[in-house]
């Protein structure tokens, strides 16, 4: 993914839980806690902290995005791992922070804050070496990677890894599985026709595999996929990759 | 507030209700996307080669000006004449006064985007002069009384059955047919007797190497050759950032161009053009010119950041991957260059105040810079010229600060406001949980969400909270 260091198991972890996840979906961002828990590490989630800044920056407002990443930046003090559910989140904050403060005085500050910032699976499965025990009945999904996560934090396999190491679980591959789903943030609602057509083909090649499921590391395009799903009565459920492996291995068990 | 032009949206919204382009365009990409992952078996490789183009392009681009001399000086030297032209109406007038002196008539066309930024066709007509395409897709869009929608297959909108149809009523005997091979048989029957009538050839460039004053042309259906060869004069357009230092960087550029336009390892026709024919040779025009075209590529070139658009060599592996592209075709992005590369280019030679609507193109997924061959980072630029349209960082770009909006900037102050502050982040969110299910899906922003989603739902309790009750640290 990154060039930058390995970190060792880390002792405590930071979490970033991103704003949509704190807005919408916070059981999924629990999950994530309870997964890094149970991959033997402790989790610190600062309340000081809020959203990495990525809507304004992509829309161009860099005075803007810069503020609220300066709030970030400070919700963090420590020197530990920062742990993101979101390969989107993690991507602004690890990849376009330091164009972000390009001649900006605290530049310096920022590329070892971006050194820190880990996409949540990427961090399970090669920091914590996490082995999962599927406890589930048989179940066949798919899964939906985040342009982002993919493109910017190179994560690809780990995640489809993690959901393959369950023995109950059958993962299959939609067509145009990499394509994006619509979402990307803001062009979303300003160009709605486009967003909402992305979205209904994403829909129907997910409906074609037959999966009861589709999961994806970042709740952004799972907000537009299940909502699109949903309005469709699309007979597919869909859920943070967090929240589909706690439910396997059994949220709570030790 | 800057007068915002909807005409991308409206074009867009149109193309979407097509279904037979949608699907012709779905059809044709992923086979196109198919034959260029082929072709780049090896991701190493892929990638080993991507940095050799993007470092071949970036030297050129490093001394561009002094290239530029350098290729005039070779070219003149190889018995070409050079013209420089600034604008498009100055080349357009160039090339017009070059074909009066030669009581030129009729000109025989190779394939040239550079020519569709000039509108030279239309342009040549409009002075007495009739320009025809050769290029297969070229004259059926030309037929068509259209403009290309993609800028190496330019007809790629159009079905067979289109064509058969298109051909029955323009070309004088053509029977209706939908066989691929009898159609193109009935352009080759008309173009071939262009070709040997025709006063003039001319075709773009895809590379001019500056160290032998070449010009490098690559093409699939022989009418690159044809065009630049039979007839007695041959003019040539290129934009100035197409010159490349040495001849021998061609061979890795023509490698990544061909595998990434068309999954080709490399194009049926590579053509060296190095001059008029001399001596006592018994073919080739008596006369070749250059145009060399500027149109805003040397603000541009000002640019460090937007200068690494200039690297393009224009093989469409962005639209070709890209998602909005795909489904809504060329002829929407209204300008010269669809998909991102159009993004681009558009606003910045056109102006951000008359197509800067295309910045918002771009759910900025990053296909395209992922496979662009020489490593534009598109999506950055996308949002530096998004940057550019709100807030100028100098005067680098035309139209610069035109798209800024009273309305933008005081929701953008709002969202700061709320999101700088940890206090008024969780006292909003706390707002935002208790009445956020009850706004009506009517409302903008939600509206166009419902459109064909649910409304998404506001959790009940922070994750904060949460977290907190289970235990969980905040330092």
């Amino acid at each position: 993914m990154s060039k930058s260091p390995l970190p060792g198991r880390p002792e405590t972890v930071y979490y970033f839980p991103t704003c949509l996840v704190d807005l919408f979906y916070p059981e999924a961002g629990m999950a994530g806690i309870e997964l890094l828990q149970r991959a033997g590490t402790n989790v610190v989630m600062p309340d000081r902290q809020s959203c990495c800044g990525q809507p304004a920056r992509n829309c161009g407002y860099y005075e803007e995005a810069r503020a609220v990443a300066r709030t970030q930046l400070a919700a963090f003090p420590k020197d530990w791992p920062i742990v993101v559910p979101s390969g989107s989140c993690a991507g602004m904050m690890k990849k376009h922070y330091p164009e972000l403060f390009a001649g900006q005085p605290e530049l310096p500050k920022i590329q070892a804050f971006c050194d820190r910032v880990f996409e949540l699976t990427w961090f399970l499965v090669h920091v914590m070496d996490i082995k999962l025990v599927d406890k589930g009945e048989p179940v066949k999904v798919t899964w939906h990677g985040s342009c982002h996560s993919m493109r910017e934090m190179g994560v690809i396999e780990e995640p489809k890894d993690l959901l393959r190491s369950l023995a109950n679980v059958t993962l299959v591959e939609a067509e145009y599985e990499k394509e994006c789903c619509g979402f990307g943030g803001t062009f979303s609602v300003r160009l709605p026709e486009v967003s909402g057509a992305m979205v209904t083909d994403k829909v129907s090649n997910i409906v074609a595999t037959g999966a009861t499921e589709v999961v994806s590391g970042d709740m952004g395009c799972m907000m537009n996929i299940s909502g699109a799903m949903k309005k469709a009565k699309a007979p597919v459920k869909g859920r943070h990759i967090a929240e589909f492996l706690l439910e396997r291995i059994g949220k709570g068990d030790a | 507030m800057a007068q915002i032009s909807h005409d991308f949206e409206h074009a867009a919204i149109k193309a979407l209700g097509n279904k037979q382009l949608r699907t012709n365009f779905r059809r044709v990409m992923t086979g196109l996307i198919n034959k260029r992952a082929a072709l780049f078996p090896d991701p190493d490789e892929l990638q080993a080669l991507r940095a050799r183009g993007a470092a071949i392009k970036d030297r050129a681009l490093a001394k561009l000006p002094d290239l530029l001399v350098q290729l005039e000086q070779n070219l003149i030297a190889n018995g070409f004449h050079v013209h420089w032209a600034e604008s498009v109406d100055e080349g357009n007038k160039i090339i017009l006064d070059i074909l009066r002196k030669a009581n030129a008539r009729t000109i025989i066309k190779g394939k040239s985007m550079v020519s569709e930024e000039m509108h030279f066709n239309h342009f040549l007509e409009e002075n007495g002069v009739q320009a025809l395409e050769s290029d297969l897709g070229e004259y059926i869009i030309q037929l068509a009384g259209e403009g290309p929608s993609h800028i190496v297959m330019p007809a790629i909108h159009k079905n067979k059955d289109e064509i058969g149809r298109l051909f029955q009523e323009k070309i004088a005997g053509q029977p209706y047919t939908e066989d691929p091979d009898e159609l193109t048989d009935a352009a080759r029957r008309v173009l071939r007797q262009l070709f040997a009538n025709a006063d003039c050839g001319f075709s773009g460039v895809n590379f001019a190497a500056a160290d032998t004053g070449s010009l490098v042309l690559m093409s699939n259906e022989g009418n690159g050759r044809m065009s630049t060869h039979l007839p007695s004069m041959h003019i040539a357009l290129m934009g100035v950032e197409k010159v490349i230092e040495r001849l021998e960087d061609v061979a890795p550029l023509i490698s990544l161009a061909c595998r990434s336009a068309t999954g080709q390892a490399i194009t049926t026709y590579v053509n060296i053009i190095s001059g008029p024919r001399r001596g006592n040779e018994k073919d080739g025009p008596k006369e070749v010119h250059l145009v060399l075209l500027d149109n805003g590529r040397t603000k541009i070139y000002n640019d460090p950041e937007l200068r690494q658009g200039l690297r393009c060599i224009r093989c469409a592996a962005c639209m070709n991957h890209c998602p909005v592209y795909t489904r809504i075709g060329g002829h929407a992005y209204q300008y010269t260059y669809p998909g991102p590369i159009g993004e681009i280019l558009n606003p910045q030679m056109q102006g951000i105040e008359k197509a800067g609507d295309v910045l918002h193109a771009s759910s900025l997924c990053g296909r395209c810079s992922e496979v662009c061959p020489v490593k534009i980072p598109l999506a950055e630029l996308i949002v530096r010229l998004r940057r550019e349209a709100i807030r100028p960082a100098g005067t680098a770009v035309k139209g610069g600060g035109s798209r800024n909006s009273s309305v933008e900037n005081v929701v953008w102050f709002g969202w700061k406001t709320m999101y700088a502050s940890p206090l008024l982040y969780r006292w909003g969110t706390w707002w935002l949980r208790k009445i956020g299910n009850l706004l009506p899906s009517g409302i903008p922003l939600l509206k166009q969400w419902t459109s064909v989603r649910s409304k998404p739902q506001f959790a009940s309790r922070s994750i904060y909270d949460l977290a907190r009750e289970r235990g969980i640290r905040d330092e």
